[in-house]
């Protein structure tokens, strides 16, 4: 008979094995349904994690792209670790990163075309406070009315995505083409262009602040008294009380931090690789963001490798879609297991399943 | 210097797939290729293509994939492995696909329903959907009982609008007391928000259906509702064979067939072409039994004319929606003010959203 039992203690052990467990699952059940599919999965497998990387023949171009994919997701999902750590529940990202993205760009259309080394540093943080100000929605309805920040938070996904269609149609319509929607090309204005640092890696501002925003995460969480707190919250949120930690304040803190990067995110893509205010801007990284933080543990040495990991996927499953015909959907499916096996997983970070011989008395 | 070193890199990488025999085409879809509307007929001209050449070609596709860095990083895939000429299929692509031209001036690119053309290989084209769009919509007047159409629109771009005002327009002309009811869905393929918009239209009143969208929900909604509706982009009949009046077809093959030879003998250059009924680019599904026939007829003149040139749909005398005129009596309309059209015709009652 098989019996479950509480641990104690969450195991230490299964919580950092979990993770790759999960990817060695889903890298099999993968491959079983791409050979179902009638494609050999070895091929498939390699062409997913190994190709983008080590290929003669993409691999000098993807290596640079992995940073570009993984970088926001980085951003974005540092911020929501804080919170979900905190038992608050950001599941907006979304919302905030398209509404970063627009804060960012509309400084950047105002001070068209003029020169200025001063436009870049005003739209980074204009598109950190646009993030802010969306995630303060769903922060205040929760302090001052108890509502639920889930679903404030999504639900303000698709007011976002309203507005941004509005203003890829409306006030930031590229007003030199007739009848088009999507803003200027900010790619193609200098001082708002977040061009790559160095030529042919990838590395632009994003990847620096996702940097910046992995050390500054991880000094807060080990180092500093509020990210004390946010554990305290999180696990004993009675005691956190008594010890006088105010919920209401750390529902501010946690989705305005979270907020702001997303924010920083959706302004870095707007201003690089997406180029241009449009309507189908957004492209769900405030979604796989989410699986990015719980496979990274919610640490944000284990979010850069699981960013890493998630933005190989993507860049991956387009090679493997293209070399191999692999259906789309199938490598959305596959990103989906990931998550799938790392929840399943994780039961067993918590309980223990013990085989015992008998009936109970 | 960087930059030149990887340029030149790129370009021998280049060289050598190209020697090869077989032509390498890449396709680049926005939605899934099961959609049974813009994609699935792309999907479609790209097996043509393949039933055509045989061992000469090699195709392959990515789908669903966004505009922006996603579209820049597939299309450079597909560059780098090879690839001899890219075609990008929807309009959003503009940007990413010029940068992509730039990087690869060996790679011969060709954008669907475009307007960036920055470098010489990167060639436009797209077809003269208005004058489907014309054909259904004197069906429309014709049929409509309570002078209600209602249109599912995508996107309010040039496109879109040319084609609500050429359906208008037609309907109009045959039954003066027609009234378009125009809900936005912001999507081109979203089976659940098209569904809701065809329910909302049919609340309001509506007993014909026309959709500028891809997928097929639309047409499963008329059929329960018992009214009529149009299909889009492929051959939609069997879906709602009680409601599917007939639908205007997106046939590429033939164009996609004459540029993959082209790229073969050598002969590929850059092109900006707007192909119509004429061409064989806009095509129709056979005009339903549930169409009177008088009014068939009429459908198949109109179809006649416009091929044989004597026919354009956009003749004046026509006004804008302000009153303001556009076209004068007998005049058509240059291709000009249709590409860039932001406004409805006199008559519509709706307010283009922006």
């Amino acid at each position: 008979m098989i019996r479950l039992e509480k641990r104690k203690e969450p195991s230490k052990f299964w919580r950092i094995a979990n993770p790759f467990l999960a990817v060695a699952l889903t890298m099999v059940a993968g491959g079983i349904m791409f050979a179902m599919l009638g494609k050999d999965p070895i091929t498939a497998i390699r062409l997913i994690f190994f190709d983008p990387i080590f290929s003669e023949t993409f691999g000098s171009y993807s290596r640079p792209q992995l940073l570009i994919k993984s970088a926001p997701l980085i951003l974005i999902a540092v911020g929501l670790a804080i919170g979900f750590k905190a038992n608050i529940w950001n599941i907006g990202a979304e919302g905030q990163y398209i509404i970063g993205a627009l804060f960012g760009a509309g400084v950047a259309l105002a001070f068209f075309p003029a020169p200025g080394w001063y436009i870049f540093p005003l739209m980074v943080i204009a598109g950190a406070f646009g993030g802010f100000l969306w995630a303060m929605i769903p922060a205040i309805l929760k302090t001052r009315f108890n509502t639920n920040e889930i679903l404030v938070s999504l639900l303000l996904v698709y007011v976002a995505e309203k507005i941004l269609a509005a203003m890829a149609l409306g006030v930031m319509r590229n007003p030199d083409i007739a009848g088009f929607p999507g803003s200027r090309d900010l790619r193609r204005y200098e001082a708002a262009y977040n061009a790559e640092l160095i030529s042919g890696t990838g590395i632009h501002w994003g990847v620096v602040a996702a940097l910046i925003a992995v050390i500054f995460a991880y000094a807060m969480m080990t180092r500093h008294m509020l990210g004390y707190h946010v554990q305290l919250a999180g696990q004993a949120p009675r005691a956190a009380r008594f010890g006088g930690v105010s919920p209401a304040r750390l529902v501010v803190i946690c989705l305005g931090i979270s907020g702001a990067l997303a924010g920083l995110a959706g302004m870095f893509e707007v201003s690089g690789p997406g180029g241009q205010v449009r309507i189908e801007f957004a492209s769900g990284y405030g979604f796989t963001a989410i699986i990015v933080a719980f496979l990274g543990r919610l640490n944000p040495v284990g979010i850069v490798l699981a960013g890493l990991l998630l933005g190989l996927t993507y860049i991956g499953g387009e090679l493997g879609q293209m070399m191999l015909q692999l259906p789309g959907a199938a490598i959305q499916v596959f990103q989906g297991m990931l998550l799938f096996f790392l929840l399943a997983l994780d039961f067993q970070t918590n309980y223990r399943i013990r085989l015992t011989q008998g009936a109970r008395a | 210097m960087k930059r030149l070193l990887m340029t030149a890199a790129l370009g021998m990488a280049l060289a050598a797939p190209a020697l090869a025999d077989t032509t390498k085409v890449g396709f680049i879809y926005i939605g899934p290729v099961g959609d049974h509307g813009w994609t699935y007929t792309h999907d479609q001209a790209r097996l043509a293509v393949e039933a055509e050449f045989g061992d000469a070609v090699e195709t392959t596709y990515v789908e669903n994939v966004a505009y922006g860095a996603d579209a820049e990083r597939v299309m450079t895939q597909m560059a780098l492995s090879g690839t001899d000429l890219i075609f990008a299929t929807s309009f959003g692509y503009g940007p990413d696909m010029n940068t992509v031209a730039a990087r690869f001036p060996n790679v011969k690119f060709e954008h669907a329903t475009g307007y960036i053309q920055e470098t010489d290989n990167v060639s436009l084209y797209n077809a003269r959907f208005y004058e489907g769009r014309a054909v259904i919509g004197h069906i429309a007047g014709k049929m409509t009982e309570t002078n209600r159409v209602g249109y599912i629109a995508s996107f309010p771009i040039p496109e879109v609008i040319m084609g609500i005002n050429s359906a208008y327009l037609h309907a109009k002309a045959v039954n003066p007391d027609v009234e378009f009811n125009v809900v936005w869905v912001y999507s081109w393929y979203d089976p659940a928000q098209e569904a809701a918009a065809a329910e909302a239209l049919i609340e309001q009143g509506a007993d014909i259906i026309m959709q500028h969208t891809d997928s097929t929900a639309p047409l499963t909604v008329a059929q329960d509702a018992g009214i009529y509706a149009f299909g889009q982009a492929s051959d939609m009949s069997a879906f709602a064979p009680q409601s599917h009046l007939t639908g205007i077809l997106d046939v590429w093959a033939p164009y996609y067939i004459e540029r993959v030879r082209a790229v073969q003998d050598g002969t590929w250059e850059a092109g900006d072409v707007w192909h119509g009924i004429v061409d064989g680019m806009v095509g129709f599904a056979p005009l339903s039994d549930l169409i009177p026939e008088d009014v068939r007829a009429e459908a198949e003149e109109m179809i006649a004319a416009i091929a044989a040139g004597e026919y354009h749909p956009f003749t004046g005398p026509i006004n804008k929606q302000d009153g303001t005129p556009w076209l004068a009596e007998g005049e058509t309309a240059p291709d000009g003010d249709l590409l860039t059209m932001d406004f409805y015709v006199e008559g519509i009652t709706a307010d283009i959203p922006n």
